[in-house]
């Protein structure tokens, strides 16, 4: 083989970057102003969305209404309440506040999930991690464990996460040998996905011969928001919190992650620990999650996506800002999935897909050409 | 042997003693006993698949050795936690993946990890010993520039500089020079002589023996299972070892301020090699 050469073209590369360097500098102060000026709207835009939640629907009300309800409520006053009130705090406030919590715990999860995985692909959805919640789920409908005590359900949804995403993560790590590869890691999460569905598909059919279990796993699979009431908060909120805190308490972590296992554990990360606590807290996460509101794909795929694009990956704002803006981002798909059609009510996931699907099959495209590229 | 003497003294950033390990049944190397002590940079050389990688995650308590013990500082690896071995040893990783999608100065900010706790923010020291890292490494002007649109040589420069903003006492460097251009090789190596001559050490694999003879103080050669040699440079490279564990026929010259380099012509069957070998 001849030795290669240097051509014109390799010679002129250096003489390219220099002048986008300037450029690249720019953009990044211009990143650096962008990042507190999301930090300060991304709270008064969740505030907002809250807002339009409470006002919005069937029945007008006004924003005196909304918040003379929510004063009466917290100032302890009891006895007969308006019908206006009623509305307000015990219909569309915790549906909101539900949709904040299932839409934030879910995009923190995608974010840990892509952090942890180095892919933007990663996703709950997209790894099995939520059809092996709704399996569990449904599993203690069935098994009339859910009508024994009313935590059973997030318990069973939690196993099932966990399982298929340990599962998932040590075929993949054994399979990439420690550098994981995307295209294992989908197919992967891909095969899990099918089983679980299959399997959830097999419990209703038993389930259906009886009327009343059949009902309740038809009626929990429908999943969404409807009728979500304070008690499906109190269920779902403490083990979302905790599974929020834990990964957010390992933010420098998931960074250190980036490095990939040996740059990790240079820095003093104890990887296989730390991995397994994230995953575990995903789990935790998306379980709560699933159980309370059933699966809803895509959001997080799609909010750390975004949070990404406008903060750049950094995990210490890129977790908070994805756990607001996945919340932000379900309340106002609810909106939508409850206003669209009114009155008839759209399942909240139809929404989430029709805005997610798109943007995963465009960073799919986009990932593919990476990794074509050598 | 130069190793004996080091182990016995104290201070000693690392010491080896009989440490011997395997993947499973095969083993990859026996019974390596060496110690390196404050500016003293090391040269750890080897044919491919000699465990020159492994033996520096051993020295970072990354692998478990099937006999002997590693220490750190006097302490053996095992009883310290990830952030205590992170705090006395650094390891620049073979190949420090490049899609990474941080800025070069968060990057480099990595490093200051084992100095952090959990919610702490980056100190005035911190930010210092990343300023210093970067300006040592040549990339301050890439600080703000995203890792993965820079070019080859440009990251493995900044992860060099993601191993020194970690301020460890020793270094530990998996081919850090591999894909840079003659005058950052340079330069790199020149890095690591100033860093340990603050009383830092550094434990190097290189595959270049006439520039790590050119600037590292000791080599070890690591070949056939075995630690073949611990000595300086001139004393290891002779045509006899390039022969012998390299399965080369070499000459080795001396350059006007008398140092080694080496001259390699053509490679040695195996048939040769064993020859030589019994």
């Amino acid at each position: 083989m001849p030795p290669k050469v240097a051509t014109p073209d390799a010679r002129a590369e250096p003489t390219q970057i220099a002048p986008t360097r300037k450029v690249e500098g720019a953009r990044r102060q211009g990143g650096r102003a962008r990042r507190s000026v999301v930090l300060a709207l991304v709270p008064l835009a969740s505030v907002v969305a809250v807002a339009a939640a409470l006002l919005v629907g069937p029945a007008h009300l006004s924003l005196a209404d909304a918040a003379g309800a929510i004063g009466r409520r917290l100032g302890g006053r009891h006895g007969a309440l308006s019908w206006q009130d009623l509305v307000v705090v015990q219909v569309r406030l915790p549906r909101a506040l539900v949709a904040l919590l299932v839409g934030g715990g879910l995009a923190v999860a995608g974010a840990t999930l892509q952090g942890l995985f180095r892919n933007p692909l990663a996703d709950a959805g997209v790894l099995g991690v939520s059809s092996g919640a709704s399996l569990g789920a449904v599993l203690a409908i069935y098994l009339r464990l859910a009508g024994r005590a009313v935590w059973t359900l997030p318990v069973c949804a939690f196993l099932g996460a966990a399982a298929d995403a340990l599962l998932v993560f040590a075929i993949a790590s054994r399979r990439g040998r420690g550098r994981l590869f995307s295209g294992t890691l989908l197919l992967v999460g891909v095969a899990v996905g099918a089983l679980n569905v299959s399997l959830t598909t097999f419990i209703l059919s038993v389930a259906l011969s009886s009327y009343d279990a059949g009902r309740q796993v038809v009626y929990w699979l429908l999943g969404g928001l409807e009728a979500r009431t304070w008690d499906h908060l109190l269920l779902g909120a403490p083990a979302v919190l905790v599974g929020v805190a834990i990964i957010l308490a390992s933010a420098r972590e998931l960074d250190a992650l980036l490095l990939g296992e040996l740059g990790a554990a240079s820095v003093g990360v104890d990887v296989p620990r730390v991995r397994l606590r994230l995953v575990l807290a995903s789990a935790l996460v998306v379980g709560a999650a699933v159980a309370i509101a059933g699966p809803i794909g895509f959001v997080g795929l799609l909010v750390p996506h975004v949070v990404r694009l406008a903060v750049g990956p950094g995990h210490r704002t890129l977790l908070p800002l994805s756990f607001v803006g996945g919340g932000i981002f379900l309340v106002i798909a609810d909106l939508v999935a409850r206003t669209l059609l009114a009155p008839a009510e759209i399942p909240v996931g139809v929404v989430t897909a029709a805005v997610g699907a798109p943007v995963f099959l465009a960073l799919l495209a986009r990932k593919r050409s990476e990794v074509a590229a050598p | 042997m130069s190793g004996l003497v080091a182990s016995a003294l104290d201070g000693a950033l690392c010491q080896v003693a009989g440490v011997g390990f395997g993947y499973g049944a095969r083993s990859v190397f026996r019974d390596v006993s060496f110690a390196v002590g404050p500016g003293e940079l090391v040269a750890l050389c080897g044919p491919n698949g000699a465990g020159k990688s492994t033996l520096l995650r051993l020295l970072l308590g990354l692998h478990v050795p099937s006999s002997g013990v590693v220490r750190l500082g006097g302490v053996p690896v095992e009883t310290l936690s990830r952030r205590q071995i992170a705090r006395r040893a650094a390891l620049l990783p073979q190949d420090a993946p490049a899609d990474l999608p941080l800025t070069v100065r968060e990057a480099v900010a990595l490093g200051r990890l084992p100095h952090l706790e959990r919610f702490q923010v980056e100190s005035d020291v911190d930010l210092s010993a990343v300023a210093r890292a970067l300006a040592l490494t040549d990339t301050t002007e890439l600080a703000d520039r995203p890792v993965t649109e820079i070019s080859g040589g440009e990251r493995q420069r900044v992860h060099l500089a993601r191993a020194l903003a970690q301020e460890a006492p020793l270094l530990l460097l998996d081919e850090p020079i591999a894909g840079l251009d003659l005058s950052h090789q340079l330069q790199a190596l020149d890095l690591l002589r100033a860093t340990v001559d603050t009383g830092r050490a550094a434990v190097v694999a290189l595959h270049d023996l006439s520039l790590a003879a050119r600037r590292c103080d000791r080599m070890l050669l690591l070949a056939e299972g075995a630690l073949r040699a611990d000595a300086a440079p001139a004393a290891v490279l002779t045509p006899e070892t390039l022969a012998r564990h390299f399965a080369v026929r070499a000459e080795v010259r001396i350059d006007s301020a008398g140092l080694p380099y080496v001259l390699p012509y053509e490679t040695l069957d195996a048939g040769g090699t064993s020859e030589d070998r019994s």
